[in-house]
């Protein structure tokens, strides 16, 4: 008598397209899977435990290493909750830098994930092509702040340095070099008809199905929720700015490929009227204590990451140090949706859906 | 000449004279396979923003390959504990014999051709049939479950497009009225079967980067879904010997494109002066590239899609070519 068995694959924690140590433990039979289980945690350190016992300056460097990708955003967060409970009012230039860094740092991020997503796909070449640009933005952020990667720039009540000479008319000559070249990443890649097919109505779920698991980003976006903190809770200056909330009604893997392309195009609006408005001169950092004591009592404070809503919630008891940190990270919650996406897929898609969700290990695992 | 050696009676000299071909052609493929992974990532790196081998053996990395295989050489040889180690050693040995014994029936010029076999069109498919064997047999003798999806994918994927493959070769037979490579170049002498046979030669194109497992139909080996597919056990030369048998069949495909559609050593109209064999390496070079510039550009087609674009487009579509040149050749010749 015939008989078939289950397979149990091990996909990662040393898989090339689980961006990281990412482990998905998927039944399958044949090629359709039936159950999948993601195992997590081996980036773990423990990053709002490590807080309790540093002042707040000092945890700043930890959570450029969160989301990696992003750091700016990271470090914007825990900022904002600081100078929400200690009521800072942060200078205008100031504020400038940090949204042009966000910004920068946002179409950054959706570049590494366009690339890599495209990999994942099976082409080669798109990731060389985002990783250009990436480089240009990598090189203005390290000139504003020292590093490459983990920029630790945002202060509480300012930023760590002011633009050099010059910077600023670097970032307005990039703006219109990066719409040229997002017209040939839809030339390469969007008309494509085998990407079409590979993207288009994979991993679809409804506006409930993201309400429900709380997804956020372009994760929710893609099903037509227009829900953009920037815009529905503008934190720092973006009410100045005029943009859209880019939104997609799909709710598959294309839906979220086309939401952040465009997203890319807004944010460059955004960098584009930051550098028109920013203001010449100007303080950069806000008088604040020598020691950065946060009042007794509590914060929430979330915004806009590339990946998502990112949240910082600080109860502190008015030491130099918090009592309790604890950072909403998107890609965690992005990430809890995937084994409903995945059972009854083709194993085939796994790679296709995994990678549309945009994880990066780092803030999956905290 | 090697026509007469075939027919003579057989003798020591006559094996020594095989013998010594045999290797001078061996070398001259493995020249060709040494260079044209170097020329696939010089290309590769011009296309990608990058500079490819520039290191080893002066600014082009004219000794990238040798070094690398070299390298390979060096390695150690594992096989997994639980492993079929017989077959494990096998595989790649059956997955690239055949592709030396294709080549072989390629014309390069009117005289230089190793085997001419009165069935040689025949001979190439059925032999090259054979590798997706060595795949397979590889991928289930590692005992590792990727590698067994990317052996599965293999022999489905050879079973769908070898077929639209010959399919579309149907409508040349038609034309040329021989299954030799010699007569089909010959019968090309007043207009390449590229344009006589667009709907063939696109097919064939399709199905040939199938048979190839290149980009974007290297599903077998899809290095993000299934890390490296039917391979991934195998390091050290016999990966290598799986390297090889690519892209010597990645030589053989591109000769057989260049026979087929683009006239052999056929030249162009007034350019008779320059020998075929220069017509033939830049005819060759020219379908090469194509080849190097599909695997830059494309993403990877999902596996369910390549099967249905195989039996449900390609075959299709070849059949009505050959019907459509059928059809077209009695009404040609009534008038």
């Amino acid at each position: 008598m015939i008989r078939t068995e289950e397979m149990l694959l091990n996909v990662g924690p040393q898989h090339p397209s689980t961006h990281g140590v990412f482990r998905l433990v998927v039944k399958i039979d044949g090629e359709i899977i039936t159950e999948a289980k993601p195992v997590i945690g081996y980036l773990h350190r423990g990053t709002e435990k490590l807080a309790e016992n540093l002042q707040y300056t000092q945890i700043i460097p930890y959570t450029d290493r969160m989301d990696y990708i992003s750091s700016m955003t990271n470090n914007y967060v825990i900022c904002h909750a600081v100078e929400t409970m200690m009521g800072i009012q942060v200078p205008d230039r100031a504020e400038y830098l940090r949204v042009l860094a966000m910004e920068l740092n946002r179409v950054a991020s959706h570049l590494v994930w366009w690339g890599t997503y495209l990999l994942d796909i099976g082409a080669v070449s798109p990731f060389l092509y985002a990783f250009r640009e990436r480089e240009m933005i990598i090189n203005l952020l390290n000139e504003l702040s020292g590093a490459r990667l983990t920029f630790n720039y945002m202060r509480v009540g300012g930023v760590k340095w002011d633009a050099p000479e010059g910077w600023i008319e670097k970032v307005a000559e990039f703006v219109p070099y990066m719409r040229e070249q997002l017209k040939g990443y839809h030339q390469l890649v969007t008309g494509n008809e085998i990407f079409i097919n590979r993207v288009k109505g994979v991993g679809r779920y409804t506006k409930e199905d993201a309400l429900q698991y709380s997804l956020s980003g372009a994760n929710a976006r893609c099903t037509g929720i227009k829900w953009d903190l920037r815009k529905d809770e503008p934190y720092s200056i973006y009410d100045r700015f005029d943009f859209d909330v880019i939104s997609r009604e799909g709710g598959d893997a294309w839906a979220r490929y086309e939401c952040r392309l465009a997203e890319i195009e807004e944010s460059l609006k955004i960098i584009e009227q930051a550098v028109e408005q920013f203001p010449r001169a100007g303080e950069i950092m806000a008088k604040v204590p020598k020691i950065i004591k946060a009042p007794k009592g509590e914060a929430f404070v979330r915004i806009e990451s590339p990946r998502g809503e990112i949240g910082c919630y600080i109860a502190s008891d008015g030491k130099k140090e918090p009592y309790r940190l604890k950072f909403r990270r998107p890609s965690f919650y992005n990430l809890q949706i995937l084994p409903k996406l995945l059972v009854g897929e083709n194993i085939a898609n796994l790679i296709a859906i995994l990678g549309a969700i945009d994880i990066v290990l780092g803030e999956v695992d905290g | 000449m090697i026509q007469d050696l075939l027919y003579s009676s057989p003798s020591l000299a006559n094996f020594g004279i095989f013998f010594l071909l045999a290797t001078v052609f061996l070398f001259v493929i493995l020249g060709f396979v040494t260079y044209a992974i170097l020329a696939e990532r010089k290309v590769m790196g011009f296309m990608q923003l990058r500079h490819g081998p520039n290191q080893v053996g002066g600014r082009w990395g004219l000794l990238q390959t040798v070094a690398d295989v070299l390298k390979l050489l060096l390695k150690e040889d594992t096989i997994p504990k639980l492993a079929d180690r017989p077959l494990f050693i096998l595989a790649p040995a059956i997955a690239f014999a055949p592709a030396f014994m294709v080549v072989a029936t390629i014309p390069f010029t009117d005289s230089l051709q190793f085997a001419d076999i009165g069935v040689g069109l025949l001979y190439y498919i059925a032999v090259s049939g054979l590798t997706t064997i060595g795949i397979v047999t590889g991928s289930w003798a590692s005992n590792n479950k990727y590698s067994l999806l990317g052996g599965m994918r293999a022999a489905a994927q050879m079973i769908s497009y070898e077929i639209p493959l010959v399919m579309s070769v149907l409508g040349i037979i038609l034309l040329s009225g021989s299954l030799n490579l010699n007569e089909i170049v010959e019968a090309q002498k007043d207009g390449w079967f590229i344009i006589l046979q667009p709907i063939a030669f696109i097919v064939f194109l399709i199905a040939s980067v199938a048979e190839l497992n290149r980009a974007p139909f290297d599903l077998p080996e899809a290095e993000s879904e299934l890390v490296a597919g039917f391979h991934v056990e195998y390091s050290g030369f016999r990966w290598a010997f799986f390297m090889l048998a690519e892209y010597v069949y990645f030589f053989a495909m591109a000769s057989l494109i260049t026979v087929l559609f683009l006239g052999g050593w056929l030249p162009l109209p007034f350019l008779g002066f320059i020998p075929g064999a220069v017509w033939f390496a830049l005819k060759f070079s020219v379908v090469v590239f194509l080849l190097i510039w599909f695997r830059v550009t494309f993403p990877r087609v999902r596996a369910d899609q390549l099967m249905e674009f195989g039996w449900k487009v390609l075959l299709p579509v070849a059949l009505a070519n050959i019907f459509l040149t059928a059809l077209l050749k009695e009404l040609l010749n009534a008038f």
